[in-house]
């Protein structure tokens, strides 16, 4: 009775030994020799795995990052870490740290239930994916938002809300890391990452309907008609297909104001600060 | 008793309504504007020939066929040309128009305006195509695939047998009924004519066994000539799909990704050989169609010969017009049609019927989730499984995954949608799986 449990002991002890070893070297032999810097960079990522750095996650841009000679290392730059995370990388590669404008997503449209009433009802899947294949929209305004929020499904930062109100998505500020999943999603490409200006301001226009002036007005009162008024205070802004772009290297602060004031339909949106 | 054909796979038995199938055909009055939009067939866009203030006439040739997949579009007014721009279609999206201002009604010289049926098949087979590609015809059914390519056979291929599409197996319509029994001997010429530029004698017209009186006047008139008969199918939907009817018919299953042509068939449309016919025989280009407004919240129904480029707001006005009770407006049959969200749009080349649907039957059902009862994969006729491929939309998987899946090969008949238990819009889901596949 004893001795067979003794020898049990004994072959299991000697069969896991054996493994043991035989394990150990085989680790040893095939070990993948990861670069210290990789780890180190990735520990300092957010680890968000969102791909706003146009890299396939954190764990990609941690080894562009440690391969990365100095003139590369500055075209890198993680939004979601912001300034703080590049300054950590910046200082264990021993280069100088990229700084970029802080940006934010914005939304082109201004098509509430308030300023693009409603004429048809949509009634199947609460998909603008699907809404944006059927038909032109419930206003009538064929590249205004839909109100169904695939926007908001898409945000992982929870920066995105839909508005019952109005049914407009709305962007929080602070918790906005431009990672531009928003940009992806929205099959009216109504979204932009903008940067903000020195004061932290931002001036854009709010409309991406391209119809003529007369019939976008028949649909949504906030549209862009097309009339160059914007154009006329500076000629950075071109004025394309009845719709006007203000490019974002045009200065917010000094011609925000000017600009939103100036436009006959409210389609140029300025915020003196994002962060209200 | 005479046997009836159908597919065996799939399929539903839906209420018919077809409420319109004694109406005799009316011509429909011609607005004061029409609107014709240059794309109205699969491909690219057709080539604007006129300029803003020309004078045209019902026939001229208003826009030219840019390349092989295009096709002609033709007036189907006389009067000025006043506008050629963007406008909103049916589905509230921009297309490029050309609106005429009616004045009067004169035709082309050379078209044949007489009621005479004419016999006579005197052209080869390479002019025949000729005429029908400059006649503008496409796929009257529904799809607008430009009817001349159909009509010429790739080398080394054969075409076998020509089916004439009489199934209209949609609840409502009885625009392609109406035809075949007004316009019979026509659509046997028509049936005719195609054999001929196909080079063979074997033309079979399908036509669904809730159409006795067409059956009645085809089949006797089928006697009188060679080569021309007439098949009975079972009713049942989607029969009228071009895989369903030739599975029916020929017992041949269409493989995956490939023509009809590459096993034999051709398949056309009732409305189609009656427009070939009419182009060969009579010099007429496409401009004109039978269309059906009906629907429950339609005061009078009827079956139209409309011009195409009429306001759909025309139509509806002169069939006793709207009231509160209409919830929705589609355009085509109930279960293939879109939604038609701006009223102004036009009549075009593949528009079967206007319907008029009130709240009730039609109206879709709040959706709750699967319970994986499998009944969408039993009504598929094209044999996939719609509760997968909705699955694989909504999680956003790979495209490769909604291959695999063979959601390219949807039909989109809407069996699936209609027989859900859940009220999940499958349908939709197939539609942007199809979309993301051959985005790809």
């Amino acid at each position: 009775m004893d001795d067979s449990i003794l020898s049990n002991v004994y072959i299991l002890g000697g069969i896991a030994f054996v493994a043991a070893t035989v394990l150990y070297l085989v680790s040893k032999k095939f070990a993948v020799r990861t670069d210290e810097m990789v780890i180190k960079i990735a520990e300092a990522l957010p680890q968000a795995n969102c791909g706003a750095c146009g890299k396939a996650g954190c764990a990609d841009f941690a080894t562009a990052c440690a391969r990365s000679d100095e003139s590369s290392f500055a075209n890198l730059y993680c939004p979601v870490g912001g300034a703080a995370v590049m300054q950590k990388i910046a200082s264990l590669k021993g280069y100088a740290a990229t700084d970029r404008a802080p940006s934010v997503a914005v939304l082109r449209c201004q098509g509430s239930c308030k300023n693009a009433p409603i004429k048809v009802e949509y009634d199947a899947v609460s998909s603008c994916r699907i809404a944006n294949r059927i038909s032109s929209g419930q206003s009538g305004c064929p590249d205004g938002c839909l109100h169904l929020g695939d926007c908001v499904k898409a945000c992982k930062f929870g920066a995105l809300s839909l508005n019952k109100e109005t049914g407009m998505p709305e962007v929080d500020t602070r918790k906005c890391v431009s990672c531009g999943a928003c940009v992806k999603v929205c099959p009216r490409g109504l979204f932009e990452i903008r940067k903000q200006s020195q004061a932290g301001g931002m001036v854009y226009v709010a409309c991406r309907n391209k119809q003529k002036g007369a019939v976008a007005r028949k649909n949504c009162s906030k549209a862009c008609i097309g009339c160059m008024k914007c154009s006329k205070i500076n000629e950075v802004i071109k004025v394309e297909n009845n719709l006007s772009y203000i490019p974002p290297e045009l200065d917010a602060d000094t011609f925000g104001k000017d600009l939103a004031e100036n436009c006959p339909t409210g389609a140029i949106i300025y915020k003196e600060r994002i962060h209200d | 008793m005479i046997k009836k054909f159908t597919f065996p796979m799939g399929g539903i038995h839906l209420a018919k309504h077809k409420v319109t199938t004694d109406c005799p055909t009316v011509v429909a009055d011609i607005p004061e504007f029409v609107s014709i939009p240059i794309k109205q067939h699969i491909g690219s866009p057709a080539k604007i020939m006129v300029s803003k203030g020309d004078k045209v006439r019902v026939g001229t040739l208003l826009a030219d066929a840019d390349g092989i997949v295009s096709a002609d579009v033709h007036s189907s007014v006389s009067g000025e040309v006043t506008k050629i721009e963007d406008l909103p279609g049916a589905s509230g999206y921009e297309e490029k128009m050309i609106t005429i201002k009616v004045e009067g009604d004169s035709w082309e010289e050379d078209i044949d305006r007489s009621e005479d049926v004419e016999k006579e098949i005197n052209l080869t087979p390479e002019e025949i195509i000729a005429k029908i590609r400059s006649a503008g015809i496409v796929g009257m059914g529904g799809a607008g695939y430009p009817t001349p390519i159909k009509t010429t056979i790739p080398e080394g291929k054969k075409a076998n047998i020509l089916i004439v599409n009489g199934i209209e197996c949609e609840p409502f319509l009885t625009a392609d009924d109406r035809l075949m029994v007004e316009k019979a001997e026509q659509i046997i010429m028509g049936a005719r004519v195609l054999n001929r530029a196909l080079g063979i004698q074997n033309a079979v017209i399908a036509i669904d066994e809730n159409k006795p009186r067409a059956i009645e006047i085809l089949t006797a008139l089928s006697k009188l000539y060679v080569g021309v008969n007439v098949k009975i199918c079972k009713t049942k939907y989607p029969q009228g799909g071009e895989k369903q009817l030739i599975k029916a018919i020929t017992g041949q299953e269409l493989p995956l990704g490939k023509l009809p042509i590459d096993i034999g068939c051709i398949v056309q449309n009732v409305g189609t050989v009656f427009a070939v016919y009419e182009a060969v025989l009579k010099n007429k280009p496409l401009f004109e169609r039978v269309v059906t407004v009906s629907g429950d919240g339609c005061k009078h129904p009827g079956n139209y010969l409309v011009r195409i480029g009429t306001p759909i707001s025309s139509l509806i006005e002169q069939s006793g017009g709207l009231d509160e009770n209409v919830h929705k407006i589609v355009m085509g049959g109930p279960m293939m049609g879109n939604a038609v969200v701006n009223l102004s749009a036009p009549v075009t080349k593949t528009t079967s019927g206007i319907l008029l649907l009130q709240d009730g039957e039609f109206t879709k059902k709040e959706a709750s989730s699967c319970i994986r009862c499998g009944k969408c994969a039993l009504a598929c006729p094209a044999g996939l499984r719609p509760f997968a491929i909705k699955q694989a939309v909504s999680f956003n998987d790979t495209v490769e995954h909604m291959r695999k899946l063979h959601a390219g090969d949807c039909i989109e008949c809407g069996c699936c949608a209609f027989v859900c238990p859940a009220n999940i819009p499958l349908l939709d889901y197939c539609k942007i799986a199809k979309q993301e596949i051959r985005k790809k």
